[in-house]
């Protein structure tokens, strides 16, 4: 008894706060979670972590330039279950900090100059809706442009149910996003983070040249909870998880996170074909390429900003129907 | 409601649809890697004079063949027939002709670990990259993934009576007011009417259907939508293939609805999104 509330104590201690691992329940330091990529010290359960925290961890430092921020979420449907749709947005985006379920760019990775899409299950359980269908589009659409690799951090639980048949429109749109990248034959490097579910898994989630996951990741169609309430079947050992979907065929790896940059930089150069890139290793945590490599990133990165800030051209393409208002605010800084 | 008219029992299935409008049917079975899924039915045959390959969901209608068919449950096997049977209508030129009327993708384990997910993915994308006209048509429910793997078409046609939607009304209701029994409200938020789909674009037209639904006179029914079919068809045979393909991308890349401040109202962007702030 004593014991718990010595550890009780410890919580609370802002300067120091203990941390128990939701699967092996042992306790560790914070600190040192977060230098393990908020991955568990002792059994390797890998936490859900945000985009933002994603990006820092995947790309090389300071490379990622976020794109299309101004693609804002509305309401086509009036929505109201409990709460009505733009309230549940604004809490998501008061909660994450973030203007929706996605964010999008241009990064470098183990020095690779690539369009990176990072999916946050934090806001609205990364449901997909017509704001992620649209910057996923636009994501490939700069990729095939300017001959890049496209990488996909996918965590969702599926499609935005608030949005209706407009949510299960962007499973076809990102479906025929990929075939635009397949047709500018654009390497698609797609990463499972769990949990992936429903609409996502079931569209560009799982259309990549390379499908890989996070150990542990949750990835199905349809959840445990719906198939045993509909076919009463006894799930076997380690259903939807990433190592059985490895076993079943289903994925290229799992791969585990402190590994992801430098896989999916090998990744990358390989799709991107022809010969092995003189590339020089350094010691330390960021291993990145040296002299061409590292300049080509910085100039195509440079070169892209330029063309993603394209000033927009109206009205040379059909005119689109009524214009609508916005549902939701500006994010919350 | 709308809802029953849709799953009503007697409502013309896909079969049914193919008797009343297609002559000399072959039927193709199996997906050519383990299995053969009834809830798809696939096939070749003339539709006003010409070769077409029509693919459908199949619901039964006694209880025996409801549990053959599976409901119009597919599986990754049937997923993997259509496929198969869209890349065999590519590469001779045919037409394709799909039905929708699934409650959804069959939700077991065998069909999850076959690879549900991929397989409905890969059929959309298949989809997508045919050259040949494609035209899909709602014909009672359109249930969420497993019913838009066979609609990723040129032209979506949709009867007066159909309804397609993200998610059931039950599934809807049980996951965002945590009780099923709050299904009607589901069903009105979502919206899965003709007409509203109409009104989204989601659907180029909606396909009349004799007073009280299809079920009472499904003959009629099916001249209805072998009129706008054909229609349908004649206006894409004016399109030339890589340009259709092109277009069938543009059409999905408009099906959304959000805001963007640094684009004018109402365009669509350099990067040919629809915005709609
Ligand atoms: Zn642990």
């Amino acid at each position: 008894m004593n014991v718990t509330v010595e550890i009780e104590r410890r919580d609370s201690d802002p300067v120091r706060p203990e941390w128990a691992c939701p699967l092996c329940k042992q306790p560790a330091r914070l600190a040192e979670v977060r230098a393990d990529l908020m991955v568990c010290p002792h059994c390797g359960f890998h936490l859900r972590i945000s985009a933002r925290e994603r990006i820092r961890q995947l790309v090389d430092e300071g490379t990622f330039r976020e794109l299309w921020t101004s693609v804002l979420t509305l309401d086509p449907l009036k929505f109201t279950d409990l709460e009505t749709y733009p309230e549940r947005v604004r809490e998501a985006q008061a909660k994450t900090g973030l203007s929706e379920a996605i964010l999008t760019g241009t990064a470098a990775i183990d020095g690779t100059q690539c369009v990176l899409a990072v999916m946050d299950f934090g806001f609205m359980g990364g449901s997909m809706g017509s704001v992620v269908g649209e910057k996923l589009w636009r994501s490939a659409e700069l990729a095939a442009a300017e001959d890049l690799p496209l990488v996909a951090v996918c965590s969702s639980g599926g499609a935005r149910m608030q949005e209706g048949i407009l949510s299960l429109m962007q499973m076809a749109k990102t479906s025929c996003a990929v075939d635009l990248i397949n047709e500018a034959k654009s390497p698609f490097v797609t990463i499972l983070a769990d949990p992936c579910t429903g609409g996502v898994v079931a569209s560009f989630a799982t259309l990549a040249d390379i499908c890989i996951a996070e150990p542990g990741a949750q990835l199905y169609f349809t959840g445990p909870r719906v198939i045993a309430e509909t076919t009463h079947e006894i799930l076997p050992e380690g259903f939807g998880s990433a190592e059985r979907n490895l076993q079943l065929g289903h994925l290229d790896a799992v791969v585990a996170r402190k590994d992801l940059r430098v896989r999916v930089g090998n990744y990358l150069r390989l799709l991107g074909g022809g010969e092995e890139p003189d590339r020089v290793t350094t010691t330390g945590g960021r291993e990145r390429g040296k002299g061409g490599m590292a300049q080509t990133a910085f100039g195509r990165a440079k070169a892209l900003a330029a063309y993603a800030r394209r000033p927009f051209v109206g009205g040379d393409r059909e005119a689109a129907g009524e214009a609508e208002r916005p549902a939701a605010r500006e994010p919350s800084p | 409601m709308t809802v029953e008219i849709a799953r009503h029992r007697g409502r013309p299935r896909t079969r049914d649809y193919i008797g009343y409008l297609i002559e000399g049917f072959e039927e193709l079975r199996g997906d050519r890697l383990r299995a053969d899924d009834p809830a798809i039915v696939g096939g070749l045959g003339w539709f006003r004079g010409r070769a077409v390959l029509v693919v459908g969901h199949q619901k039964g209608r006694t209880l025996d063949e409801q549990e053959v068919h599976s409901w119009g449950m597919a599986k990754p096997e049937g997923y993997r027939k259509a496929q198969r049977l869209f890349a065999l209508a590519e590469r001779h030129g045919l037409p394709v002709l799909t039905f929708v009327d699934t409650p959804g993708a069959y939700p077991g384990v065998a069909a999850e670990e076959g690879g549900q997910a991929r397989a409905i993915a890969e059929t959309m994308l298949g989809m997508a990259r045919l050259s040949v006209p494609v035209i899909a048509t709602v014909i009672g429910e359109g249930g969420s993934g497993g019913a838009l793997a066979l609609a990723v078409a040129d032209r979506v046609l949709m009867q007066e009576n159909a309804t397609y939607s993200v998610i059931t009304p039950e599934g809807c209701a049980a996951i965002l007011w945590r009780d099923a029994a709050f299904a009607p409200q589901a069903a009105e938020a979502l919206k899965p009417t003709a007409s509203h789909l109409f009104e989204l674009g989601v659907v180029e037209r909606v396909v009349g259907e004799p007073l009280g639904g299809a079920h009472h006179n499904p003959e009629a029914a099916a001249a209805s939508l072998g009129e706008a079919i054909a229609e349908a068809l004649a206006e894409l045979d004016g399109i030339a293939p890589r340009e259709r393909r092109r277009r069938r991308r543009e059409r999905f890349q408009r099906l959304g609805r959000w805001s963007d401040p640094e684009l004018p109202p109402g365009t669509l962007s350099l990067f040919g999104g629809y915005t709609a702030g």
